[in-house]
C-alpha cells in the first residue's frame, strides 16, 4: 500500500469516528475592537496528542493559547475541554499550564522558586516539590544555576526555566508558546526530544505554537496551519507536505514549485495540465480537478530530477537552462530557468562525492519528474 | 591604531584625536559635575546643620540672636577657645527632664506611621489602577495627582476646615442625606490629622509606586494565576513584592515631612495634639528660645535617621537587582 511518507506512531484518533475530542475549538471567534484575531474557528485536539499551532506572525496563535487558557473569552463560540464548556472558569481553575512567549518569570524569585511556584500553589509537600523541581532542572540542564534571578540568565536559559516552570505541575495540557525559539540549533534538537519523550512518558496533552515548521514537523502529531485568524489544513505533517491542501499551506510549508494551468483531460484519476506557455503535465493522482479547472500544480524540489540530457521515458520533462545553483553539501539545489521562463527548484541529493559530468551555470539541462511526485491544487 | 582598539566604541567616537589636553579637561569636566551635587549637599544642608547644631548647645539669652555665645574670632584664638567652652549639653539635658518633648516625639512618630499606612492603602489601589490605564490617559492622570499643587498648600489645608467642621460640608452632606443624625465630630481630633497628612502628602505616596508598578510585566499576573493563584494571592506573591521599593520610597516620603509636620495639627489638630513639629514651632516663635528648639530640631533629624538610612538600603538593593 502507498503511503504518505512515514508514519511515526501508532496514534491516529482523529481518523476514529468513535474517538471524543479532548480539546475542541467550535466556531471560535475573537475580536479586539473591531479587528478580527481569530475568524470562526474549528478545531479538535485528542488526548495525549502533540498538536502544533503554525502560521505567520499575528495570525492568531497566541491569541488561541490564550483562549484555551482562560486569558481571553471568546467573542463568540466555544472552548470545550473534555466535554466540559470553559467559559466563565478563571485560569487558576483550569487544567491547563502555559509557557508564555515572553516567558513571564518572577523577577523577584530564584529559579529554583519559579519552577517551584505552582506545585506549592498546589500544597505539594516539600520534598516533593524539591525533588519535582530537581527533575525539572535536569530537564532543561540548569542544574547549576538555581540560586539564580531571571535577570542574571541568558535568553535562552530563561526560555528553559519558563519551560520548566510549565512542565512542573505535569497539566492535563500544556500550551507552549515558542517554546524553543531562543535556543541555539543543537539545543533546540535536543530539548525537542526530550519534549515528545515527556509528553509520551507522562501521556499529556500538548498545544505548541511556532514558527518554525521543522520544528513542528519533527515534534507534533498533528499540525494546524494558520492564516489571519483561520484554519487552513490540519493534518498530519507528512500530508501537511506532501498533500497540501492548497497553495498557501503548500507555499507556507517548505519549499514548492508551482505550475499554473487548466485542466485540459480528465480521465480517472490521471490529468493533463496545460500551462499558458503550453508546456502540458501528466498527473497521476488528479485529485477533485475536473477538465476546464484552473489548477496549479504543485511539487517539491527534492521529487524532480536535474539531468543534462533528456531522460528518456519520463512521463514529463522539460528543457531549460542552470539559471543559479548552491552546494550545500548534502545535497546541490539547482534554478533551472524554463524555456518559458519560469525559475524551477530541484535538489539532489549527492550521493557520489566525485560526479561524472557535473551540470554548472548555463549549462543546457532538462527536469523531469513522476506523474505522482507533486498534487494538484483547486484553492 | 592599535592603542584605540582596546578602548570601547563609544570611547573612540568621543575623542577623536585623543590629545592630552583634551582628555584632562574632560576628567576634570565630568569632576565637576560630580561635585555638584556634593557641593549642594554641603551648602544646603550640612553648614545649616552645623549652625543649629551649634546653637543647640548655646544658652539663650535676651539678645539679638537670642543666644550665646556668638562664635568670632574677633578676640583672636583664645577668645574663640573660651567662646567654645561656653557650649554645653544642657539643652539635651533639658528635653529629657520634660517629658513634654518625649511625649511629643511618639506621638509625632505613632501619628505619621498611621497616616503614612493609611495613604498607602489609598494609594496603591490609584497608583495600580493609574499603571494598568491605555497608555494613551495616562499622562492626564500623572497630571491630576500633580495638580493640588498648582495651590498654595496652607489654603488646601484651610479648605479642610470648612469641609471637617461640625456645620462643615461634609457634616451637611451627610445629615441632608440622612445616614447620620448627629454632626459628626472630626475638627480637633487625630482623624482631621490624619485626614489633612493622607491628603496633602498622597502624591508623594502614588508617584514612586505608580513608578514601580508602571515597569511591571502584568503578564506575571497571568503567569502566576496560570499556575494556580487566585487573584489575591498573584497579588501577594507577584505584585506586592515587585512594587515593593515603590511601596518604601512612598512611605519614606510621606513619613519623613508627617514627622515634622506643623500646619496640619497646628489648622486641623487643635491644641490638645502634641506633634513634635507644632513644639518647636512654639520654642522658635513663642518662647524665642533658639537653642532648645535647635535641640528639639536636631534630635528630631536623628530620629529621621533611621528610616531614611533603611530607605537607602532597600534603594540600594533595589538598584542591585536591575529594575
Ligand atoms: N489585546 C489585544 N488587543 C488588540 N489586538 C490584539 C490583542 N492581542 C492580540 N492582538 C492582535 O491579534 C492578532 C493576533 O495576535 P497573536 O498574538 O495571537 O499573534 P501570533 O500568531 O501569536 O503572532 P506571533 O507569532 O508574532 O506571536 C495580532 O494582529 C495582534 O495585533
Ligand atoms: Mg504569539
Amino acid at each position: 500500500m502507498k503511503s504518505l511518507g512515514s508514519i511515526r506512531r501508532d496514534f491516529a484518533p482523529w481518523n476514529d469516528p468513535d474517538a471524543k475530542p479532548y480539546i475542541a475549538f467550535e466556531n471560535v471567534t475573537k475580536r479586539f475592537g473591531d479587528f478580527t484575531a481569530v475568524n470562526n474557528l474549528s478545531l479538535s485536539i485528542y488526548e495525549r496528542e502533540f498538536f502544533a499551532l503554525l502560521g505567520a506572525s499575528g495570525c492568531g496563535k497566541s491569541t488561541l493559547l490564550r483562549m484555551l487558557a482562560g486569558f481571553e473569552e471568546p467573542t463568540a463560540g466555544r472552548i470545550l475541554l473534555d466535554g466540559q464548556d470553559l467559559r466563565g472558569i478563571p485560569p487558576y481553575r483550569r487544567p491547563v499550564n502555559m509557557m508564555f512567549q515572553s516567558y513571564a518569570l518572577f523577577p523577584h524569585m530564584t529559579v529554583e522558586a519559579n519552577i517551584a511556584f505552582g506545585l506549592k500553589q498546589d500544597g505539594m509537600p516539600k520534598p516533593e516539590v524539591d525533588a519535582r523541581v530537581a527533575e525539572m532542572l535536569k530537564l532543561v540542564k540548569l542544574e547549576q544555576f538555581t540560586k539564580r534571578k531571571p535577570h542574571q540568565l541568558s535568553g535562552g536559559q530563561r526560555q528553559r526555566v519558563a519551560l520548566a516552570r510549565s512542565v512542573a505541575k505535569r497539566p492535563k495540557v500544556l500550551l507552549l508558546d515558542e517554546p524553543l525559539g531562543a535556543l541555539d540549533k543543537k539545543l533546540r534538537e535536543e530539548t525537542q526530544f526530550e519534549l515528545m519523550d515527556l509528553q509520551q512518558s507522562l501521556g499529556l496533552t500538548f498545544v505548541v505554537v511556532t514558527h518554525d515548521q521543522e520544528e513542528a514537523m519533527t515534534m507534533a502529531d498533528r499540525i494546524a496551519i494558520l492564516d489571519r485568524g483561520e484554519v487552513m489544513q490540519v493534518a498530519t505533517p507528512a500530508e501537511v507536505y506532501e498533500a497540501p491542501a492548497s497553495r498557501f499551506v503548500a507555499g507556507f510549508v517548505g519549499n514548492v514549485n508551482m505550475f499554473e494551468g487548466t485542466v485540459a483531460a480528465r480521465e480517472a484519476n490521471t490529468a493533463r495540465i496545460t500551462g499558458a506557455s503550453g508546456a502540458e503535465i501528466v498527473v497521476e493522482n488528479a485529485g477533485e480537478a475536473a477538465a476546464g479547472n484552473a489548477v496549479a500544480f504543485a511539487i517539491r524540489p527534492e521529487k524532480i530530477k536535474v539531468s543534462s540530457r533528456k531522460p528518456e521515458g519520463a512521463a514529463n520533462a522539460m528543457e531549460g537552462e542552470v539559471f543559479d545553483l548552491a552546494y550545500l553539501g548534502d545535497m546541490t539545489v539547482y534554478h533551472v530557468k524554463l524555456t518559458d521562463g519560469q525559475v524551477v527548484k530541484a535538489s539532489a541529493l549527492n550521493s557520489a562525492r566525485v560526479t561524472e559530468d557535473p551540470l554548472t551555470w548555463n549549462d543546457r539541462a532538462w527536469i523531469s519528474f513522476r506523474p505522482d511526485a507533486g498534487v494538484v491544487l483547486t484553492r | 591604531m592599535a592603542e584605540t582598539a582596546v578602548s570601547s566604541p563609544s570611547a573612540v567616537a568621543a575623542a577623536q584625536p585623543a590629545s592630552a589636553s583634551g582628555s584632562l579637561l574632560n576628567a576634570i569636566t565630568s569632576r565637576l559635575v560630580i561635585m555638584v551635587p556634593y557641593l549642594w549637599l554641603l551648602f544646603f544642608f550640612l553648614i545649616p546643620f552645623i549652625i543649629v547644631f551649634k546653637i543647640s548647645l548655646s544658652q539663650t539669652a535676651i539678645a539679638m540672636p537670642p543666644y550665646v555665645p556668638v562664635l568670632g574670632v574677633g578676640e583672636g584664638i583664645s577668645g574663640f577657645l573660651a567662646q567654645l567652652r561656653e557650649l554645653g549639653i544642657d539643652n539635651y539635658v533639658w528635653l529629657t527632664e520634660d517629658p513634654l518633648y518625649f511625649n511629643a516625639y511618639v506621638s509625632s512618630v505613632v501619628i505619621a506611621a498611621i497616616s503614612t499606612f493609611l495613604a498607602l492603602l489609598v494609594g496603591f489601589p490609584v497608583a495600580y489602577g493609574m499603571a494598568r490605564a491605555p497608555a494613551s490617559i495616562r499622562p492626564t492622570l500623572l497630571m491630576l495627582v500633580i495638580l493640588p499643587f498648582w495651590t498654595s498648600f496652607l489654603i488646601r489645608v484651610y479648605a479642610w476646615i470648612g469641609i471637617l467642621k461640625p456645620e462643615g460640608l461634609l457634616n451637611q452632606v451627610l445629615l441632608a442625606t440622612g445616614i447620620i443624625d448627629q454632626p459628626l465630630v472630626i475638627m480637633n481630633t487625630h482623624a482631621a490629622i490624619f485626614i489633612g497628612i493622607v491628603y496633602s502628602y498622597l502624591p508623594f505616596m502614588i508617584l514612586p509606586l505608580y513608578s514601580t508598578l508602571e515597569k511591571m510585566d502584568f503578564s506575571l499576573i497571568e503567569a502566576a494565576q496560570d499556575l494556580g493563584c487566585t487573584p489575591t494571592g498573584a497579588f501577594w506573591k507577584v505584585t506586592f513584592p515587585l512594587a515593593l521599593p515603590g511601596v518604601v520610597a512612598g512611605c519614606m516620603l510621606v513619613f519623613i515631612p508627617a514627622v515634622g509636620e506643623f500646619v496640619i495639627p497646628d489648622l486641623l489638630g487643635g491644641s490638645q495634639t502634641l506633634m513634635i513639629g507644632k513644639t518647636l514651632w512654639n520654642e522658635f516663635f513663642a518662647n524665642r528660645d533658639w537653642p532648645v528648639s535647635s535641640a528639639v530640631a536636631v534630635i528630631l533629624l536623628l530620629l529621621l535617621v533611621v528610616p531614611i538610612m533603611i530607605f537607602q538600603s532597600a534603594q540600594a538593593r533595589a538598584q542591585e537587582q536591575g529594575r
